[in-house]
C-alpha cells in the first residue's frame, strides 16, 4: 500500500491507501472527517464536493492517490478561525438546508461557483451551476437565495 | 405573535444549523465502533424465483471474512419476519392475505433486491468481494411488474394470494352512491395512473448492530423516522430480544419522507448477526444503487374514477376504483396507505353527498410499496383535482368557480367517508390564490406565450390532507396495530435550563428550534437554554416518530400538557416560597408573582427552590421540576388550501416548464413560517417531480428496475423549478390547544394535480400520464399536430 501525503484543511496528512481508495474514503474512513458525504455511486448528487487545489471535485470520483501532494479543503476547513465563511452563514441565515445531508456539498460548490462567477449572480446562474448537486428537501428556493447573499459577502 | 423575537411565530433562525454547515452532523454512516465489521447484501438478480441451493462454503474461506447468514440460519435461530402493523378486512370479511417475509428470503426470491444472504467482513471491499463468491443456483418463475395486470399473473407471488390480490376493500354507500349516478344530469370518467416514485431521501440507509456480550444486550444505531417503533417491532415480532435488552439510537438522519418509517430486513439482519459473531458490530450503509432496488417505494395506483352532477353544476356523486401496488411484500405501513389514507380522503374539499370507494391492493414483483411523502392524501387529491377539472371543463365552467360552487363551507362537516372536518375556510384560500396568480389575466400570458411558440396552460388543486391520525383507540377499531398519541417529557434543571425529551424525530424539520420556540415562549426561557433530546431508547421515554405531518399537532402538544404540569408544580413552589397561596400566584413571561403584592421570583430561582428544597414541606410538594405526558388528538388535524400552476411547452420539444406557481395553504396557527415555507418548498418539488420527472420504472420483460440510479431516475434540480408564491391562510384546529394543523406533505399532496391540470390546459388533452416528460408531451402532441396540418 502507498503512504501519501497531502495538506487537508491547511494540516499537513499522511495515510497508507490502495490504488482504489476514493478521495472521499481516505477523508471520512482514515482522517475522520465525516462531513464530507456520500449520496450515490454514480457522481450525480454532489454531496461530497471538496475543494482541490482551489477547485471543486467529487471526492467519490477522484482517487485518493491522485490527490497526492495537494492541498484539500473540506466543509471542515471552510471557517477560519473560529469564524464562519459568509457561505455557511448565508445558508443559515436564509434557511438554505433542512435535514443537512447535502449542505456541506452544495457549501463547498456555491464557493466555487461564486470564484468562478463572481459575486454578482443572478437566480438563473445559481441554478443552473448547483446541476450537479441534488438536494431532496429544501425545494431549493432558499439555497439559491443563501448562495445569492453568500456570493455578496465573500 | 410576532415575527422577531424567539416566541411562537417567529422566524428564528435554527438552532442545529450550526453543527450541518460545519461538517459536523452525526449521521449513521459518521459513526464507527471499536472491532466494527462491515455488512454486504447478496440481493437477488430475478424477479421472481425458487432458490435451488445457496453454497456460502467458498464465501467462508475468502480473506477477512467474519461470517456468511442465510435464510436458513434466519430460520434456524426462529428470527421472526418483517410483518404489516396495519390489518386489512376485505369487503367479505376475510383478513388481508400478508405472505411471508423473512429477514433473508427462504424458499423463493419475489423481486430484484430481495435479499439474500449477508456477508460480514473486515472492510466492506472484503465483504462485497465475499459476497460474489456466495453462489446460489435459482429456477426462474414468471414475474408481474405492473399492476394492471397481476390479478392474472402465472405465478402468484404469494400462495396466500393465488391472484395475487391481498385484499377487496371498500368505503362508502354503493348503493347510494350508484343512485347518484342514475338521477345525474353529468357524469364525468377518467382513468388515472399515479406513477411509481422512489423516496430518495439523500443519505441512504444506514444501521451499525451489535451485542454486548456482557449484559447480553443489543444496540441498534439506524437510519430511522421513529426508533421507539422499530425497538418495539424487533423485539415483539422478531423476538430478538426483549425491549429492555434492546437499544435503538437513530442519531441525524438525511431526510426520510416516509422510507424511514418502516422496520427492513437489512437493519434487523446486522443487529442479529452481531451476536452471531461474537458481539463484534456490524455497520451496513446502503449504496445508492441498493436505495433504488430495496427502499419502500411510493403510489403506483391505477384508478378509473366517475363523478356524477346535477344540473346546476352541483357534485352529487363520487365512484372510484383504484388497484394499488403492494409490490412483493407487505411493509411496515403498506396497507393502511392506500385504504385509511386515501379513500378517507376522496370528498376533497368538497360537499359531496354520496362517495363509494374500492380499493384492490396487488402484489406486484417489484419493491414493496409504503408510505411517501402525503403517503395516500397525493394519490386521493390527484383523483380528485383531476376528475373536478376535468368535469369543470366539460360543464364549460371555470374551475375555480366549479371548486367554489361545491366546497364544503360549514364546520364541522361530516364526509361519507369518515372523516370529520373540523375548521377551514377554502374559499379564503381560493381567493387569495386566484389574486396572487393573477389568474384573471391568464389569457393574456397565454397569447403572449403562443407568440414564442409556447403552449401556456393553468391548473388548479384545492387539497385538503388529514394528519395527526387518531385518535388511538378510534385507528386500532379499523385495524392499526399501535396507538398514535405522543410523549413528551420536560426536566427543568436546577439552574433553570430546560431539556425537552419527545418520541418525535427530527430529519429536516427543524425540531430543535421550534420546540424551543414553544419551551421559550412558555416559560420564558431564552431558547438558547432549551435542548430537544430525540432519537434514543434509552433517553426517551416511548414515542411514536415523526411522519403523517404529526409532530407539531401531536407531538407538540404532548409537550404543551408537560409543560402546564411544569407550570403548576412551579406555582406551587413559588407560592411555598413566597408564602403565598398557590391560587394568587401568576405565571407570565418567566416571572412568578403573587397578586396584589410586589413579590416576585424567576423562574430559574423556582427551578433551584425546587430542587434545594429547603423552603417548602417535602410531604406535601415533592422535590425537583420534571413532568411528562402522553397526548393522544380527538380527531385529525386538516390542512387544506389551493396550489395554482402555470407551465408553458415548447411546442416543437415538448420540454414543459413550470412558469409560475403559487401556493395558499391553512396550517393553523404556524411555530416558525421560516420553517414552514422551507417545508411547502420541498414539498412541491417532489411533486413537480412526480408529475414532469421521476417514475420508477420495471422492465416488463425482464422485471428489473430500470431507473437504478440517477443517471435514469430524474431527480429534479436547482434549474427544473421556480421560485414559489406562498401565502398562508389561518383558521387554527380546534382539536388542539395550539390550533396547529401540519405542513410537511402539503406540497407534495398538491402540486401534481395542479402541474397535470396545467399540463393538460396547455395541450388541450384531458389526460397526460405522468411524469410528463418532454417525450411523454411531445408523443401525446403529435395527433393534435397532425389535424392542424
Ligand atoms: S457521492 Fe459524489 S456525487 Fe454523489
Ligand atoms: S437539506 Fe436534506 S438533502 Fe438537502
Amino acid at each position: 500500500m502507498p503512504a501519501i501525503t497531502m495538506k487537508v484543511n491547511g494540516q499537513a496528512v499522511c495515510g497508507d491507501v490502495e490504488g482504489r481508495t476514493l478521495l472521499v474514503e481516505f477523508l471520512r474512513d482514515k482522517l475522520g472527517l465525516t462531513g464530507t458525504h456520500v449520496g450515490c455511486d454514480t457522481s450525480q448528487c454532489g454531496a461530497c464536493v471538496v475543494h482541490v487545489d482551489g477547485k471543486a471535485v467529487k471526492s467519490c470520483t477522484t482517487l485518493a492517490i491522485a490527490c497526492a501532494d495537494s492541498e484539500v479543503t473540506t466543509i471542515e476547513g471552510l471557517a477560519k478561525n473560529g469564524k464562519l465563511h459568509p457561505m455557511q452563514e448565508a445558508f443559515r441565515e436564509h434557511h438554505g438546508l433542512q435535514c443537512g445531508f447535502c449542505t456541506p456539498g452544495m457549501i463547498m460548490s456555491a464557493v466555487d461557483l461564486v470564484k468562478r462567477n463572481g459575486k454578482k449572480l443572478d437566480d438563473e446562474t445559481i441554478r443552473h451551476e448547483l446541476e450537479g448537486n441534488i438536494c431532496r428537501c429544501t425545494g431549493y428556493q432558499n439555497i439559491v437565495a443563501a448562495v445569492k447573499a453568500g456570493a455578496a459577502n465573500m | 405573535m410576532s415575527e422577531t423575537g424567539t416566541g411562537i411565530g417567529a422566524r428564528v433562525k435554527r438552532k442545529e444549523d450550526q453543527r450541518f454547515i460545519t461538517g459536523k452532523g452525526n449521521y449513521t454512516d459518521d459513526i464507527n465502533l471499536p472491532k466494527q465489521t462491515y455488512a454486504y447484501f447478496v440481493r437477488s438478480p430475478h424477479a421472481h424465483a425458487t432458490i435451488k441451493s445457496i453454497n456460502t462454503a467458498k464465501a467462508k474461506k475468502m480473506p477477512g471474512v467474519v461470517g456468511v447468514f442465510t435464510g436458513e440460519d434466519v430460520a434456524n435461530d426462529k428470527l421472526g419476519g418483517l410483518i404489516c402493523g396495519w390489518m386489512i378486512h376485505s369487503k367479505d370479511g376475510s383478513p388481508m392475505k400478508a405472505g411471508p417475509h423473512p429477514v433473508l428470503a427462504q424458499g423463493k426470491v419475489r423481486y430484484v433486491g430481495d435479499h439474500v444472504a449477508l456477508v460480514v467482513a473486515e472492510t466492506k471491499e472484503l465483504a462485497k468481494a465475499a459476497a460474489a463468491a456466495v453462489s446460489v443456483t435459482y429456477a426462474v418463475l414468471p414475474h408481474v411488474v405492473d399492476v394492471a395486470d397481476a390479478m392474472k399473473a402465472k405465478a402468484p407471488v404469494h400462495d396466500v394470494a393465488p391472484d395475487n390480490r391481498v385484499f377487496n376493500w371498500s368505503i362508502g354507500d354503493e348503493a347510494a352512491t350508484d343512485a347518484a349516478f342514475k338521477n345525474a344530469a353529468h357524469v364525468t370518467k377518467i382513468d388515472l395512473v399515479n406513477n411509481r416514485l422512489i423516496p430518495n431521501a439523500m443519505e441512504p440507509r444506514a444501521a451499525i448492530g451489535s451485542y454486548d456480550t456482557g449484559t447480553e444486550s443489543y444496540t441498534l444505531y439506524t437510519t430511522s423516522q421513529n426508533p421507539h417503533v422499530a425497538r418495539l417491532v424487533i423485539s415483539a415480532f422478531h423476538g430478538l430480544a426483549p425491549e429492555h435488552k434492546l437499544r435503538v439510537i437513530a442519531p441525524d438522519v438525511g431526510g426520510g419522507f416516509g422510507s424511514k418509517i418502516f422496520i427492513y430486513a437489512e437493519e434487523v439482519a446486522c443487529v442479529w448477526a452481531s451476536k452471531h459473531i461474537g458481539g463484534r458490530p456490524i455497520k451496513w450503509t446502503a449504496e445508492r444503487s441498493e436505495s433504488f432496488l430495496a427502499d419502500a417505494h411510493g403510489r403506483d395506483h391505477v384508478t378509473h374514477a366517475e363523478l356524477a352532477t346535477d344540473a346546476n353544476g352541483i357534485i352529487t356523486g363520487f365512484k372510484v376504483h383504484t388497484k394499488a401496488a403492494m409490490g412483493a411484500y407487505l411493509s411496515t405501513f403498506a396497507s393502511c396507505v392506500p385504504t385509511y389514507l386515501y379513500a378517507t380522503l376522496l370528498s376533497g374539499q368538497y360537499a359531496i353527498p354520496n362517495i363509494y370507494a374500492e380499493v384492490d391492493a396487488i402484489y406486484t414483483n417489484t419493491a414493496p410499496v409504503d408510505a411517501y411523502r402525503g403517503a395516500g392524501r397525493p394519490e386521493a387529491t390527484y383523483v380528485v383535482e383531476r376528475i373536478v377539472e376535468t368535469a369543470a371543463r366539460e360543464l364549460k365552467i371555470d374551475p375555480a368557480e366549479f371548486r367554489r360552487k361545491n366546497f364544503v363551507t360549514a364546520f364541522p362537516h361530516q364526509t361519507p367517508v369518515i372523516m370529520c372536518y373540523d375548521a377551514g375556510d377554502y374559499a379564503a384560500a381560493l381567493d387569495k390564490a386566484l389574486e396572487m396568480s393573477e389568474y384573471s389575466s391568464f389569457g393574456e400570458r397565454k397569447s403572449a406565450a403562443a407568440k414564442k411558440g409556447k403552449l401556456r396552460g393553468i391548473g388548479l388543486s384545492a387539497y385538503i390532507e388529514a394528519c395527526g391520525i387518531a385518535p388511538s383507540a378510534a385507528i386500532g377499531s379499523l385495524g392499526a396495530g399501535v396507538g398514535l398519541w405522543e410523549s413528551a417529557e420536560v426536566r427543568v434543571n436546577p439552574v433553570g435550563t430546560v431539556e425537552i425529551l419527545t418520541g418525535s424525530h427530527s430529519h429536516g424539520q427543524g425540531h430543535e428550534t421550534t420546540f424551543a420556540q414553544l419551551v421559550s415562549d412558555r416559560l420564558g426561557v431564552d431558547i438558547n437554554n432549551v435542548s430537544i433530546v430525540h432519537g434514543d431508547t434509552d433517553k426517551v421515554q416511548f414515542g411514536m416518530g415523526t411522519y403523517g405531518s404529526r409532530s407539531g399537532a401531536v407531538g407538540m402538544t404532548a409537550i404543551s400538557k408537560a409543560l402546564d404540569k411544569i407550570e403548576a408544580k412551579a406555582k406551587k413552589v413559588a407560592a411555598a416560597v413566597m408564602e403565598a397561596s398557590a391560587d394568587d400566584v401568576e405565571f407570565k413571561n418567566g416571572t412568578f408573582t403573587v397578586k396584589g403584592t410586589d413579590k416576585k421570583m424567576a423562574f430559574g430561582e423556582v427551578a433551584l427552590s425546587a430542587y434545594v428544597a429547603h423552603k417548602f414541606n417535602s410531604a406535601e410538594i415533592e422535590p425537583g421540576l420534571k413532568e411528562g405526558a402522553f397526548h393522544d388528538p380527538s380527531n385529525f388535524v386538516f390542512p387544506a388550501g389551493v396550489h395554482i400552476c402555470e407551465v408553458e411547452i415548447d411546442a416543437d420539444t415538448g420540454v414543459t416548464e413550470v412558469v409560475s406557481y403559487t401556493a395558499v395553504d391553512d396550517f393553523g396557527n404556524i411555530i416558525n413560517p421560516m420553517i414552514v415555507e422551507g417545508q411547502v418548498h420541498g414539498g412541491i418539488v417532489q411533486g413537480i417531480g412526480q408529475a414532469l420527472a421521476e417514475g420508477c420504472v420495471y422492465d416488463k420483460d425482464s422485471g428489473q428496475l430500470l431507473t437504478g440510479s440517477y443517471m435514469d431516475y430524474q431527480m429534479p434540480r436547482a434549474a427544473d423549478v421556480p421560485n414559489f408564491k406562498l401565502a398562508f391562510t389561518c383558521t387554527p384546529c380546534p382539536s388542539n390547544p395550539l390550533g396547529m394543523k401540519g405542513c410537511g406533505e402539503a406540497g407534495a399532496i398538491a402540486s401534481p394535480a395542479a402541474v397535470m391540470n396545467a399540463v393538460t390546459d396547455a395541450l388541450g388533452l384531458r389526460d397526460v400520464a405522468m411524469p410528463a416528460t418532454p417525450q411523454t408531451v411531445w408523443k401525446a402532441m403529435q395527433p393534435m399536430k397532425k389535424a392542424a396540418e
